[in-house]
């Protein structure tokens, strides 16, 4: 990039101004404890900024959401605590805070109370890995990719203890609901990550986002025939992966009344709701890195380009809230193994085939690949329609 | 390796043991299956231990043990199918209440 | 850094007893759903005992086959079958002193076996890191028939278990 070198300095400095704090503060306990626990320490700021930025990214989503909503539902939302509603997360907390906390009589009373703490581990955990920006990945794993997939799959335990714990039908019956979603759409969602690992030829997060960087860091992986489509089934796995509309069949609050918190009141429901938010935060996160060129882009701090993407990709998630209906649930197992998963391995051979040709050609070629592909899958998967019932007028 | 080859082997050997006590006294099938499950994992440690120690190319522990994944979740399918097809036809998943061939 | 390696070393013993203490509730607790929480609660100890032992990818695979896959088809199963009588029923057979009697045996001799082993324990090994790349140049040079075997019972499997499963028509 041609800048003027004032500015690219200015740039620099405002980029890495986290990781500089941070190496200050180390520098400066550096002289004064030894050196093991400048490790410790190092640990401790990135999992304390961890720890402080999931919840309030939390807090404000919920915020935005109610905000956004309103105005798709041509109304206002949330404006009365502070100016444009600022406060309200504070307030919702506080109201959380002070709600009675119920325990149903009939309960797995351990297993009920254990199972949103739990929930929340996974959460918090997969935010190691996302990279915020230059050099503000918490933990730089070098299996980072797999490590994400494999720490959020464990968020169907939780699920699980809770469903089961509270001795509730409708629990019980989103606990079962949950599992078959999230086994289901963890095929397809961790298929359509493996070209990605195939073209950066890497599992290390910082390294894919390095693997696009190019002319004006704008070589993103979604500017190829195979990284467009991978995107599309990748994000809307993880939008069922964190049950949220159109494939919110676990908590369906019309269906089975919310499923498996049902009878989760005050403060556990709370950390319920921060799990769900984490994890659609850290989803659009990694949607971004892996297809969006995570923190590469021109002029900006790379830390402003990360979170503008993942908020896009979330506006993008709650507008499907507002206008989305629901699933039926076979139409969801369906649309998960009869349609994605096909889809990701047709995509798998299209990333291969455009590694060795030219781009031109590649483009050519894989629209005629996935248009041939998507219209047998369609035909395939002809809609099942219920036989036409006939009620005939009572006289 | 920070802590020596005998204690890891000695702590998966308690794992296998614990296992097959599970699987030896169970009556429920289901709790068989995670037993079996506990000593496969068991098997698992070691294969590791020793790619971790001995002369063999180091590669080879870690492969071996991600084939016994593969056979475990196997395992697991094909033994839970089993289950629910039973309970399906007799309502019990109590392995000595099951003692017909046919039925 | 000798007080990190210290740490390390009390962590993976201290994770160990974990694993032990989850390992002998999941095969004496009534509740098969608590137990099947054990597991969970084994196999993610055991998993951070791999990543001591610098196998970072199988400690995720682990975590994602066994606790995000196994796990919930047991759980799942535990489910269907559960019955609200069954806390009355007994979880045990009558051979558990027999075969209590027996495992001791059978651990003091391998016990035994175990430290009287001289185990070869070579420095280069030690040493080694195996990363990703050369865990999938492996599957696919010398361990290619195995990795496909594999798939193909893989497959079996999970048709033999559709079919098991499904309802007779």
């Amino acid at each position: 990039m041609n800048m003027p070198p004032l500015l690219r300095d200015i740039e620099f400095a405002v980029d890495l101004s986290f990781v500089n704090a941070k190496g200050w503060i180390l520098d400066l306990l550096s002289h004064i404890v030894p050196d093991w626990v400048v490790v410790f320490a190092s640990i401790v700021i990135s999992g304390v900024a961890i720890l402080v930025l999931g919840p309030v990214i939390m807090m404000y989503l919920t915020l935005l959401e109610r905000k956004l909503i309103g105005r798709i539902q041509n109304r206002y939302g949330p404006n009365r605590v502070g100016i444009w509603g600022l406060l309200q997360p504070i307030a919702d907390g506080i109201k959380m805070f002070t709600k009675e906390d119920i325990v149903p009589v009939y309960a797995d009373k351990v297993i009920h109370c254990l199972a949103p703490i739990v929930i929340v581990i996974p959460a918090l955990m997969v935010f190691l890995v996302v990279p915020f920006g230059e050099r503000m990945t918490a933990v730089n794993l070098n299996i980072g990719l797999l490590y994400f997939i494999a720490v959020s799959s464990i968020t169907t335990i939780p699920i699980f203890m809770g469903s089961w714990g509270s001795r509730n039908k409708y629990s019980l019956l989103g606990g079962m609901r949950t599992a078959a979603q999230m086994i289901s759409y963890e095929v397809p969602m961790t298929l359509s990550v493996v070209p990605v690992i195939m073209m950066s030829q890497s599992l290390s997060t910082n390294k894919i986002v390095l693997s696009q960087s190019g002319s004006y860091d704008m070589n993103w992986f979604i500017f190829t025939p195979w990284g467009i489509v991978g995107f599309i089934i990748f994000f809307l796995c993880a939008v069922a992966e964190c049950n949220r509309p159109p494939f919110d069949l676990p908590e369906a609050e019309s269906e089975i009344i919310a499923g498996f918190h049902t009878e989760y009141s005050g403060m556990k429901f709370a950390l319920f709701y921060m799990a769900e938010y984490m994890n659609a935060f850290t989803l659009c996160g990694i949607a971004a890195t892996l297809f969006l060129g995570g923190w590469q882009g021109p002029f900006l701090p790379s830390w402003i380009w990360f979170l503008g993407k993942t908020f896009v990709l979330i506006c993008v998630m709650i507008w499907f809230r507002g206008t989305f209906p629901r699933f039926r649930v076979d139409q969801l197992m369906g649309f998960a193994w009869k349609f994605l998963l096909p889809l990701t391995l047709i995509n798998i051979l299209v990333a291969g085939l455009c590694h060795f040709i030219s781009e031109k050609t590649g483009w050519i070629y894989s629209f005629i690949i996935f248009s041939i592909s998507f219209w047998v899958l369609v035909r395939l998967n002809r809609p099942w329609m219920p036989e036409k019932r006939h009620y005939p007028l009572a006289n | 390796m920070i802590i020596p080859l005998a204690h890891i082997l000695i702590f998966s050997l308690l794992l296998f043991a614990t296992g097959l006590y599970g699987v030896l006294v169970r009556r429920n099938i289901i709790g068989i299956l995670i037993s079996i499950e506990l000593m496969l994992n068991a098997a698992n440690i070691n294969l590791i231990a020793f790619s971790k120690s001995t002369s063999l190319s180091p590669e080879t522990g870690q492969i071996f043990a991600i084939f016994v994944l593969a056979i475990a979740a196997t395992t697991a399918a094909v033994g839970l199918a089993i289950v629910l097809a039973l309970y399906r036809v007799r309502k019990t998943v109590y392995t000595d209440e099951v003692h017909l061939l046919k039925w | 850094m000798d007080m990190l390696s210290l740490i390390i070393k009390f962590g993976i013993y201290g994770t160990m007893a974990l694993a032990l203490i989850a390992a002998i509730a999941v095969v004496t607790l009534r509740n098969l759903f608590h137990s099947a929480l054990c597991l969970a609660a084994v196999l993610i100890a055991t998993a951070m005992i791999y990543a001591a032992f610098h196998a970072d990818f199988l400690a995720a695979a682990q975590i994602l086959l066994y606790v995000g896959a196994v796990m919930t088809l047991i759980i799942f199963a535990i489910m269907l079958t559960e019955q609200l009588g069954s806390k009355t029923i007994r979880q045990t057979n009558r051979q558990n002193l027999a075969a209590l009697a027996g495992l001791l045996v059978f651990v003091v001799i391998l016990g035994r076996v175990i430290f009287k082993t001289p185990w070869p324990v070579t420095e280069k090994a030690l040493a080694s890191k195996v990363t990703v790349m050369e865990l999938g140049k492996a599957f696919m040079g010398p361990y290619v028939f195995p990795f496909e075997v594999i798939s193909i019972i893989l497959i079996a499997a999970l048709l033999g278990a559709v079919v098991i499963a499904k309802k007779d028509r």
